[in-house]
């Protein structure tokens, strides 16, 4: 009787749901969040137990296999630069001069202190090339109907096993994400705001990542200057263009 | 009545000997296991004393709450003026800074990009400063495999083992790469100016030891430090005053409700050192106690051979009108006597094998290499007074319990048939 019961109840819940199907969402959200390439200026703001700091940087990216980020300052970073190739990580240094491969588990170390790891960095695959999707409910967040998608890593070598993520229902656009591994464990939390319309596609300028197992609360990730599908020269993906 | 029995105990060696040598053995293997259980006990805690804990340690709290992290982002700032303070205040220990950090070492090739790297955990003390004593604490002259000490800024030392897994010569510049204190990406090259081997496995496995100064310059922690370690002038770990001086200084410079506010630990509240020295102390008794039962089963095997032996004496001593409680008193008495001579001589000879290997103590460094706990290379016994007395205990204690037992024997022979047994 109460497996019939909770039958009847999961197909009302799941009668109620009307909208797109879950990997069709995703590849709204993918079509905001990816591009051919991009240009972009931020700033970082890594809230610390003494103290916070804002990291400025200029990243271009070509697809999810190119990556190169040139660090603009405080004068401790200023001239750091990082080169992502397929997942090959380098990271210039002109305080020694030296370029140093990333690699293994030092991946997964915080970048500059942030909430954020190399891993998360590098990791720019669409999110229908590593999840399978299904839809999980709506909800409000900040005034902004949202659905909610609960994602299953179908590849072996996805960052995170799992993920929840809330796309605003007009814009295609995550408001919210929650990453876990395959133990359940919470890992990382992101919230994304400030979205606004850049060359036709809807993009969150402003990210709060929070590390839940780290303390402080959390880095800010500003995004100053967008630019999508532009000219970049190839020269900037080697590492010559590292010590340059 | 003790100079007659002394007199028998003396004429009559098959009465006397076997348990003397029975004492003596065991008080010899209680007094030098003792001494030398005591003195593997004070060489681990003084080894991580030495490397890890300090006789005291200084730590802010929030470093101290995630201190297997090494995060140096908690670290304890200006430490001059609190090294100043220490020393004016506790002019009684040697107080010295140091610095903890994890990361990845890297060996460039020609061209300057990765030859090869591994992890690494670097430990910066005092090298450079003139009059320092933290390179002979650390033993780190005798564990160089070759090189030579750090001489001047961005000079170091690593494991024997990575520079031999990776190539690495004496002169050869590699990069430490980690995080500041800041969290922002620290890269420090370094000269290569000797390689050490410890005998540790974490440790041999990726250690670089630099000056203090070059990693407050690299981590961005001028003034800065993981931890401060307190050393008592004599070398020897007291707690009483240990706690005396924790809870002064607690109280002076521990800030309520502020998690950057110094707290000094003693070296037993660290590491489990507590429940080690506990042990330590717990070990003449245990050694002592298992002794003292081992031997009296002996001795009371003895002392029921000595009965028979002794069977047609006791009969003869018993017709001549002598109480059984006298018999029996003389014979505790007797084993008394033998359990004074037995431990005299067992002490002299475990004090003669403790003092030896106090001197010379025993290298165990090959079968250590591949144990990832702080041990010492050589084990030597100590030499305390306890142990001048503690062999007295068990040697005398066993020859009168093993008397005891076997002399109620004498309490079950009956006075009517003494005749009979006795065929006269």
């Amino acid at each position: 009787m109460l497996k019939a019961i909770i039958m009847f109840v999961s197909a009302v819940l799941s009668m109620s749901f009307t909208g797109p199907d879950a990997d069709e969402i995703l590849n709204k959200v993918d079509q905001n969040m990816s591009s051919k390439n991009r240009i972009f200026e931020s700033e970082m703001i890594i809230h610390g137990r003494r103290s916070s700091r804002t990291i400025t940087s200029i990243s271009y990216s070509v697809g999810n296999k190119q990556s190169f980020t040139e660090y603009l300052s405080p004068a401790r970073e200023q001239g750091t630069k990082m080169l992502k190739l397929s997942n090959q990580l380098w990271i210039y240094s002109p305080s020694t001069d030296r370029i140093i491969q990333i690699s293994g588990h030092m991946l997964r170390q915080s970048v500059m202190g942030s909430d954020l790891s190399y891993e998360d960095m590098m990791d720019d695959r669409k999110l229908t090339e590593i999840y399978s999707a299904k839809v999980a409910g709506n909800e409000v967040i900040n005034e902004r109907n949202t659905y909610i998608l609960e994602l299953i890593a179908k590849v072996d070598d996805a960052s995170y096993y799992s993920q929840k993520i809330w796309v605003d229902t007009e814009r295609f656009v995550p408001l919210k994400q929650e990453m876990y591994a395959r133990s359940g464990q919470l890992l990382k939390r992101i919230t994304l705001s400030d979205v606004k319309q850049v060359q036709g596609r809807w993009f969150p300028m402003s990210m709060i990542f929070k590390d839940v197992l780290k303390d402080g609360s959390g880095t800010e990730f500003r995004i100053t200057s967008a630019k999508f599908d532009q000219v970049i020269p190839d020269y900037i993906f080697s590492k010559a263009a590292l010590k340059q | 009545m003790i100079k007659f029995l002394v007199k028998g105990i003396l004429r009559d060696k098959s009465r006397s000997l076997l348990p003397v040598i029975v004492v003596a053995t065991g008080v010899f293997l209680t007094v030098f296991m003792s001494g030398f259980l005591k003195g593997i006990f004070n060489d681990v805690t003084e080894v991580n004393a030495k490397f890890t804990t300090g006789h005291v340690k200084i730590l802010t709290k929030a470093y101290a709450e995630n201190k297997d992290q090494m995060p140096n982002d908690l670290a304890l700032m200006d430490v001059k003026k609190l090294l100043n303070q220490l020393k004016a205040d506790y002019p009684d220990m040697e107080w010295v800074e140091r610095i903890h950090t994890g990361g990845l070492l890297d060996v460039p090739d020609s061209s300057g990009e990765t030859r090869g790297q591994g992890q690494a955990i670097g430990t910066a003390i005092d090298i450079l400063s003139p009059g320092t004593n933290e390179v002979e604490r650390m033993n780190i002259k005798k564990s160089i495999v070759k090189g030579s000490l750090p001489v001047r800024e961005g000079e170091a030392l690593i494991s024997d083992d990575f520079a031999e897994r990776f190539g690495v010569s004496i002169g050869e510049k590699v990069t430490l790469f980690g995080s500041t204190m800041n969290g922002s990406m620290m890269f420090k090259n370094f000269v290569v100016c000797g390689t050490l081997r410890f005998g540790n496995s974490i440790l041999d496995r990726g250690a670089i030891f630099m000056d203090i100064q070059d990693a407050q310059l690299a981590l961005d922690m001028e003034d800065g430090a993981s931890e401060v370690l307190g050393y008592f002038k004599d070398g020897v770990y007291d707690d009483m005053k240990a706690k005396q001086l924790q809870d002064s200084f607690n109280k002076k410079y521990g800030v309520e409700g502020d998690e950057f506010s110094p707290v000094m630990f003693r070296l037993v509240e660290q590491e489990g050192l507590g429940d080690y020295i506990k042990l330590a102390d717990s070990a003449e008794a245990i050694m002592a106690f298992i002794f003292v039962i081992a031997m009296s089963l002996v001795l009371w095997n003895t002392g029921l051979l000595g009965g028979l032996r002794r069977y047609s004496e006791f009969g003869v001593r018993l017709a001549l009108g002598e109480e059984k409680k006298h018999i029996y008193k003389t014979t505790i008495y007797e084993a008394i006597l033998i359990g004074i001579i037995g431990s005299v001589f067992g002490t002299g000879l475990g004090l003669g094998a403790a003092f030896y290997m106090q001197a010379y103590g025993l290298d165990i460094s090959s079968i250590t290499s591949n144990i990832g706990m702080m041990l010492p290379s050589v084990y030597k016994a100590e030499v305390t007074p306890v142990l001048f007395y503690i062999g007295f205990f068990p040697g005398v204690l066993a020859t009168v319990l093993g008397s005891a037992l076997a002399g109620f024997a004498i309490y079950k022979r009956k006075t009517s048939q003494l005749f009979h047994e006795l065929e006269v």
